[in-house]
């Protein structure tokens, strides 16, 4: 298994046209993906260079093609107005790549999308890959491996940058989703738990955490109270000062809430063993399987 | 984005909130005329973009106007944790018999917008939060029909048991919530909201946070930045399109993402030196942001070497290659600089790079304490 993202996914690529919409369209078709068309609002009825049909809307490119699953990489003004337009064409499953959404937007669209039924990944994210099935997102493809780990993350390269150790100490991962560094989200470090502790196929659950929220300290209380997977942790922001945004809208320590001591302390009260350094997370796989 | 509680002031007054009158000045002699019009007793308060600006000594009560002229005088010129005080606003002053607190922002675990009120309002709010949680009631309020009345009703109980009270408090709440929303708020808050003596509640504070995403729909919003709490650099990386924030150790930074660029300080910190900034020079990368983000790195005359850490999805590493190039010839940089590239396009960067005066590192690992080894000889 694997979550979210497998063989069966059929993707729609919103924004499949612009620059990185068609950038990564290819970079995913390379990679295996099942990219079954793209949307662009008045440029249906061509083909990418990649051979994918693009379509006026995703009401016709969920017609045409039996679509399950959309990836957007459209400008931010118009990304919330996609996510919606994607779940209302029934797709189970959309993934934002889009940074920079004013959080209003996404509050409105998030009740939207979840009375029918889609589950959002994202915003401001670089997505879902099942290594060796389907890589929905910007994540280079080449790092990952198929294997056992499931690693959920609240950044981008950092992810990467654990996943390129677990690979070169030949730990392969069941799927790696990196949830977005935005104050709203449609899937948070708890959703994603929830979803890997129901996969059979995932041994550890590797947690990528950061400043800012409290769904670290959430998840450390989902641990003690019994989770059935093991887990890893690495949390980001040891040395980021309070009050001041680090990059991402999310990551900002408030009211002296938020730090990265308090997630460390609410983890290790878990038994949860937190790398110091990035590397060190192969270390602890290594112990936990 | 933060903007001046006069600016606050005049958006809470557009949302319907009660918010005594009050008039901006620049110079003291203007401070006499304002009272007089306004009628005293009046406040002074500083207009800086700091909190704690009572306990610093900027806002003052007067109740003549010679006195308005007088704390103006003191208050205008003063410095508030590293800030002159350029402007002064004059408010009508209000008799205090209790305080509020009133606040919003949008919870994560919901997804949606969350009110907070407190009967005990005033400086002291962080500490009531910290130490008597259960003196602050917080309601989820859905974004599309808004704050209900039973929701209404519970948050006015939970301030006050005068009817008369109560009854000016509904409007508060959904004034509040109208605001917020309208600017695209991402933090705003009343406190104190106060009742007078003769029973009448006032927003004689205000606070608001907007959204930056959403800057670009707010014209009007936009024209009240104000850059001056903000360093320099900070300011000019934000132009660049890139996040930055200055620190006080002596390496550089230069890395692609936000959570790996503060894993990187951490990593600093954690082989024992300090990081000089955090730096995120952002997912699709032209050689152009490298220049400009060195340029801002190299102005800090503390940093002794520079260590650019980055793992390639979209950023490209022969982009970033030909940027540092670039920006050491063109800035003529003489800090040592230690590359880490890694990802897409690494192996045309490792040739672009060859046979230069750059440290290659291999690893985030190798490249920390290359910099910091290099930086503890220098």
């Amino acid at each position: 298994m694997s979550i979210l993202v497998d063989k069966n996914t059929r993707l729609i690529v919103q924004g499949i046209t612009g620059r990185d919409g068609g950038f990564h369209t290819s970079q995913m078709v390379a990679y295996g993906t099942n990219v079954v068309g793209g949307v662009t609002p008045g440029k249906g009825g061509q083909k990418t260079d990649d051979g994918v049909p693009v379509f006026n809307t995703m009401e016709e490119a969920v017609r045409e093609t039996g679509a399950n699953a959309s990836v957007i990489y459209v400008p931010a003004s118009f990304a919330a107005d996609a996510v919606c337009e994607a779940s209302d064409a029934g797709v189970g499953l959309v993934v934002c790549i889009a940074e920079g959404i004013p959080v209003k937007d996404m509050v409105r669209a998030l009740p939207y999308v979840r009375e029918r039924g889609t589950i959002v990944v994202g915003p401001n994210c670089p997505g879902v890959i099942s290594p060796g099935r389907s890589k929905v997102g910007i994540m280079p493809g080449n790092i990952h491996k198929e294997g056992n780990v499931g690693v959920v993350s609240r950044s981008g390269t950092l992810t990467y940058e654990v996943v390129y150790h677990l690979t070169q100490n030949g730990f392969g991962q069941s799927t790696c989703l990196g949830i977005g560094g935005d104050p709203v989200i449609g899937t948070n470090l708890l959703d994603a738990m929830a979803l890997f502790a129901e996969d059979d196929e995932t041994e550890v659950v590797v947690l990528i955490g950061e400043i800012g929220g409290n769904d670290e300290e959430k998840a450390a209380e989902i641990i003690k109270n019994g989770y059935p997977k093991k887990v890893a942790a690495f949390i980001a922001g040891r040395t980021a000062p309070p009050g001041k945004r680090m990059g991402h809208a999310g990551a900002i320590v408030t009211g002296g809430t938020g730090t990265a001591a308090e997630k460390v302390a609410a983890f290790k009260a878990a038994g949860v063993e937190v790398a110091e350094i990035p590397a060190e997370i192969a270390e602890i796989v290594s112990n936990l399987l | 984005m933060k903007i001046h509680e006069v600016d606050a002031r005049g958006i809470f007054a557009g949302a319907g909130l009660p918010v005594p009158p009050s008039i901006l000045i620049t110079q003291s002699a203007e401070a006499r005329g304002a009272a007089e019009k306004l009628g005293c007793p009046v406040v002074v308060k500083s207009q800086v973009l700091v909190g704690g600006r009572g306990k610093a000594g900027g806002v003052k009560l007067a109740s003549t106007p010679e006195e308005a002229a007088e704390k103006a005088e003191a208050i205008l010129g003063m410095d508030i944790k590293g800030l002159t005080v350029e402007k002064v606003l004059i408010a009508k002053a209000v008799d205090i018999s209790e305080e509020f607190y009133v606040g919003m922002v949008y919870d994560r675990v919901t997804r949606k917008p969350l009110m907070m009120i407190s009967p005990a309002g005033g400086i002291d709010i962080e500490e009531v939060a910290k130490s008597t949680p259960e003196k602050i009631l917080k309601v989820v309020i859905d974004p599309i029909a808004g704050i209900m009345p039973f929701q209404l009703r519970k948050m006015s109980a939970f301030l006050t048991a005068d009817k008369a009270v109560a009854k000016q408090l509904a409007p508060v709440f959904n004034g509040l919530f109208k605001a917020f929303m309208d600017v695209d708020s991402s933090l705003a808050e009343i406190n104190p909201l106060v009742v007078s003596p003769d029973g009448k509640v006032w927003a004689i504070d205000a606070k608001i946070n907007i959204d930056d995403n959403s800057l670009y729909r707010h014209a009007a919003l936009e024209e009240m930045r104000d850059d001056s709490s903000e360093d320099p650099g900070e300011v000019e990386a934000r132009d660049s399109d890139l996040s930055f924030v200055k620190l006080d150790g002596k390496i550089g930074c230069i890395v692609n993402g936000a959570g790996l660029a503060m894993a990187t300080m951490d990593m600093i910190k954690y082989f024992g030196s300090e990081p000089a900034n955090f730096l995120d020079i952002g997912g699709s990368s032209s050689p152009e942001k490298v220049l400009a983000a060195m340029k801002i790195i190299v102005r800090d005359p503390k940093v002794k070497a520079i260590l650019i850490n980055i793992f390639g999805g979209i950023t490209r590493c022969d982009d970033v290659a030909n940027g540092l190039l670039r920006a050491k010839k063109d800035l003529g940089v003489d800090i040592p600089l230690v590359v880490r590239l890694t990802g897409t396009n690494a192996e045309e960067a490792r040739v672009i790079l060859e046979g230069t005066e750059l440290v290659p590192a291999t690893t985030m690992e190798e490249g920390v304490k290359k910099a910091i080894e290099i930086a503890s000889a220098s």
